[in-house]
């Protein structure tokens, strides 16, 4: 059994190990079960986490998605279900059950109708301009044939643009509705107009039509709402199953003294609770009864346990740990500490929600221009004395040359392969604008337990080395942090005898039959001080001292020096105490830091420095960091992150590897110079399209170049950012 | 010219087949599992096809 990390403790152990059987659904042919599996990467994974629960008895479907990590389990007979989530934990992933969410089902019913919008413009685009390029390279074609060709372009074109053009022609009637116009106006009109014009054009027997150039601008533009909104549902699905994972079980002890698991959500105030060893608190609560020590950690950031006995209240996210607790909840979950994190986190997103992206702000000033640009050639032309058949022309080839395909892709295009980029490197990202949020960052506050720090205590030296394996047999057998760092050091081996863990005092036991103890100075015997250090005695020997340090990240200092030479400021703000934090600064050579701040205090201190004109990147890891990360212009957080904060952040890294937060920074920068330049590349070229096509030179020809050569260019300067070295 | 009228048609005939059959295999969910597919291919099970 390899030793326990702070991970395992903080994604509630407790919940592992618990019953699963409030998410079963049961029909006629026997039971199911959708648990979220964490760690499973590989085909290998695959294949072990399946075969596995298929040796099981009883189980007919045991079928893992590799790219979200749900895993659908069916099974008939009196198999219980935590045998499923013991065995897929037995092989070294994390599992946890959970509610299939109706929520995103609308996401990817969205993203598939884009799809196949997509895959038909892709087969009209494709068909019609097999056709147009006859017309063009046949020069002595006969009038005859070109007609033909034209209505079967016609043919093909029309439905395809009505089909396919529902997702443009929807949002701009929308938006016209609400007198605003966005960029699907334009986008509507020119479709519609070049479908009409050609027609007209084709019943005639004119030259050109424009039925390739309609559609190829759908497919184009279809490119680019597609990939806008997978990299939305990817994120949606990501923080649903967050969300999932948050949604545990809890034990609830019923009048009569009979223990049942429940669902957290069906948690009722004045429940009492049953908190076992290991186990984290799901709601605010009150200690009925036991007495037992609890990390808060994940709460306020203090590294060091507190003291739990009956009539002190504690919140939701707190771990117990020496002996089991009973505790009656004073809210539900909906309303408990989370809750308010989680009201604190809309708050946040509405803020997010309102920032102009790059592509808004692009799209607000070209809109009106563009059709100032038509009108203005149509009455030009009409003026000039040409008919209004050709005074229309000359509008709609303005309309479709000015070609809203670069714009469309600009952005989309550099957001995924930044994405892509970082997800290589162990970095998810929760949202396109994050990137650009991201990158205009000025300064850089980080939590220090957790993130700066291992988060866990280490042994950092002793008086008596020699009797560390002894210490270790006691040490084994309780859960307090110091305890769990004495056994790491230590290594696997025996258990003492005739165990009893005393709460906030230490452990007892027998070695070798001699009596020994563990613990606090006052338990032990030993010298009193403030410092970390735990007290170990065997038989009739000296007491000897074991000291413990939470250990700075290896490359926490280089990480904060390549912070600096980019430009940036950093500040620490911790819950933890004052020595504590101000040793940390000084190691990382940090002038500006808090201590002992609470999530308010730490939320107020950002609003501070965005009142003073300051961006912010907030990268912390507990619940108290929540609130910051929800309020910061950009947030980060690592992946080892309580889940509360992990939903929060813009960006979450991997292995709490601190190189990657100067890493996402310089990425993020680098997205925005592409798509800056995207979106220039695509003004300098409507300043040289519009007057082209204002003096009537632009043919379809010409319009389809342009669309495919903008769309290309685009394209290729978004791919720039794939290149690049990636620090292994 | 009039080979025209049956190529133009055999075309486009041609690319619906194709586009049904994307828009078929998307709704059959053989899309959304692309890593697990990948993963799925290289797994030595004795049963037959």
């Amino acid at each position: 059994m390899t030793a326990l990390t702070a991970n395992d403790l903080s994604n509630a152990e407790g919940g592992l190990a618990q019953d699963p059987s409030p998410y079963v659904t049961h029909s006629k042919t026997g039971q199911a079960l959708d648990i979220q599996v964490r760690g499973a990467t590989c085909g290998g994974c695959l294949s072990r986490i399946e075969g596995a629960l298929g040796a099981l008895p009883g189980v007919s479907t045991a079928r893992l998605n590799l790219s979200t990590g749900r895993l659908r389990v069916e099974w008939a007979g009196s198999m219980p279900a935590r045998r499923i989530v013991s065995t897929i934990t037995g092989l070294g992933f994390g599992a946890v059950a959970f509610d299939p969410q109706q929520a995103d089902v609308d996401h990817l019913k969205a993203e598939r109708r884009l799809l196949v919008a997509l895959a038909v413009a892709g087969f009209a685009a494709g068909n019609v301009m097999l056709l147009s390029v006859s017309v063009w390279a046949g020069q002595d074609m006969a009038p005859e044939t070109r007609q033909l060709l034209h209505w079967v372009s016609a043919l093909i074109a029309i439905p395809a643009a009505a089909f396919c053009g529902r997702p443009f022609f929807a949002s701009a009637l929308a938006s016209i509705k609400a007198r605003r116009m966005n960029m699907d106006v334009p986008i509507s009109l020119a479709v519609m107009l070049a479908v009409g014009m050609s027609l007209y054009e084709t019943a005639i027997g004119g030259e050109h039509a424009y039925f390739d150039a309609s559609v190829t601008l759908l497919f184009f533009l279809l490119i680019g709402r597609f990939l806008d909104a997978r990299l939305r549902r990817r994120a949606y699905a990501a923080a649903n199953a967050l969300a999932a994972m948050q949604t545990g079980v809890a034990t609830r002890l019923a009048p009569l003294g009979a223990a049942e698991t429940v669902r957290v959500s069906d948690v009722r105030p004045g429940d009492v609770l049953l908190l076992a060893r290991g186990e984290r608190l799901c709601v605010d609560g009150e200690i009925v009864s036991g007495a037992s020590d609890v990390d808060l950690r994940l709460v306020t950031g203090e590294t060091a346990p507190a003291a739990a006995a009956p009539g002190q209240v504690l919140r939701a996210g707190a771990v117990n740990m020496s002996a089991p607790l009973q505790i009656r909840a004073t809210a539900a979950a909906s309303d408990s500490l989370m809750a308010d994190i989680a009201r604190l986190l809309e708050a946040g997103e509405q803020k997010k929600s309102a920032y102009r992206r790059l592509a808004d702000k692009a799209a607000a000033a070209y809109v009106p221009r563009v059709h100032a640009m038509a009108a203005l050639g149509f009455a030009g032309w009409l003026i000039a004395g040409a008919g209004v058949p050709h005074a229309i022309f000359i509008a709609v080839t303005v309309l479709i040359i000015t070609c809203p395909c670069a714009m469309a892709l600009a952005a989309p295009l550099v957001q995924v392969v930044a994405a892509g980029r970082l997800y290589a490197g162990g970095v998810y990202l929760a949202s396109g604008d994050a990137l650009e949020r991201i990158a205009e960052v000025d300064h850089v506050v980080f939590d220090k337990t957790g993130t700066l720090t291992m988060g866990d205590p280490m042994l950092s030296g002793s008086d008596d080395p020699a009797q560390l394996q002894l210490a270790a047999q006691l040490a084994r057998a309780s859960r307090h942090p110091w305890s769990r760092a004495i056994a790491r050091a230590a290594g696997s081996g025996p258990v003492a005898d005739d165990i009893c863990e005393h709460p906030g005092e230490g452990v007892s036991g027998r070695i070798g039959g001699e009596e020994a103890r563990l613990g606090s100075a006052a338990f032990v015997g030993g010298e009193a001080s403030d410092a970390a250090r735990l007290w170990f005695r065997i038989g009739s020997r000296p007491p000897v001292a074991f000291r413990f340090e939470d250990h700075m990240r290896p490359d926490a200092a280089a990480a904060i020096d390549e912070l600096r030479r980019m430009g940036l400021t950093v500040e620490i703000i911790s819950g933890d105490a004052l020595d504590n934090v101000r040793d940390a600064a000084a190691r990382l050579g940090i002038e500006a830091w808090t201590a002992q701040a609470t999530p308010a205090s730490k939320a107020e201190r950002l609003r501070t420095l965005e009142a003073a004109g300051r961006k912010v990147l907030m990268v912390g890891d507990g619940v108290n960091d929540a609130a910051a990360i929800a309020g910061a212009h950009a947030s980060l957080a690592p992946g080892a992150a309580v889940d509360v904060s992990r939903l929060a952040a813009d960006c979450v890294y991997a292995n709490g590897d601190l190189a990657a937060v100067p890493r996402i920074v310089g990425v993020a920068r680098k997205a925005r110079a592409r798509m800056r330049e995207n979106f220039g590349f695509a003004v300098v070229y409507n300043l040289l399209a519009v007057p082209i096509a204002l003096a009537g030179w632009a043919t379809p020809l010409v319009a389809a170049l342009a669309m495919s050569g903008s769309s290309a260019v685009v394209t290729l300067n978004a791919l720039r950012l794939a290149k690049g070295k990636e620090a292994a | 010219m009039t080979v025209l009228l049956y190529m133009i048609p055999c075309a486009v005939a041609l690319g619906l087949i194709g586009v049904a059959g994307f828009v078929w295999a998307l709704s059959n969910g053989q899309f959304d599992d692309p890593k697990g597919a990948a993963a799925r291919m290289l797994q030595d099970t004795d049963a037959p096809l």
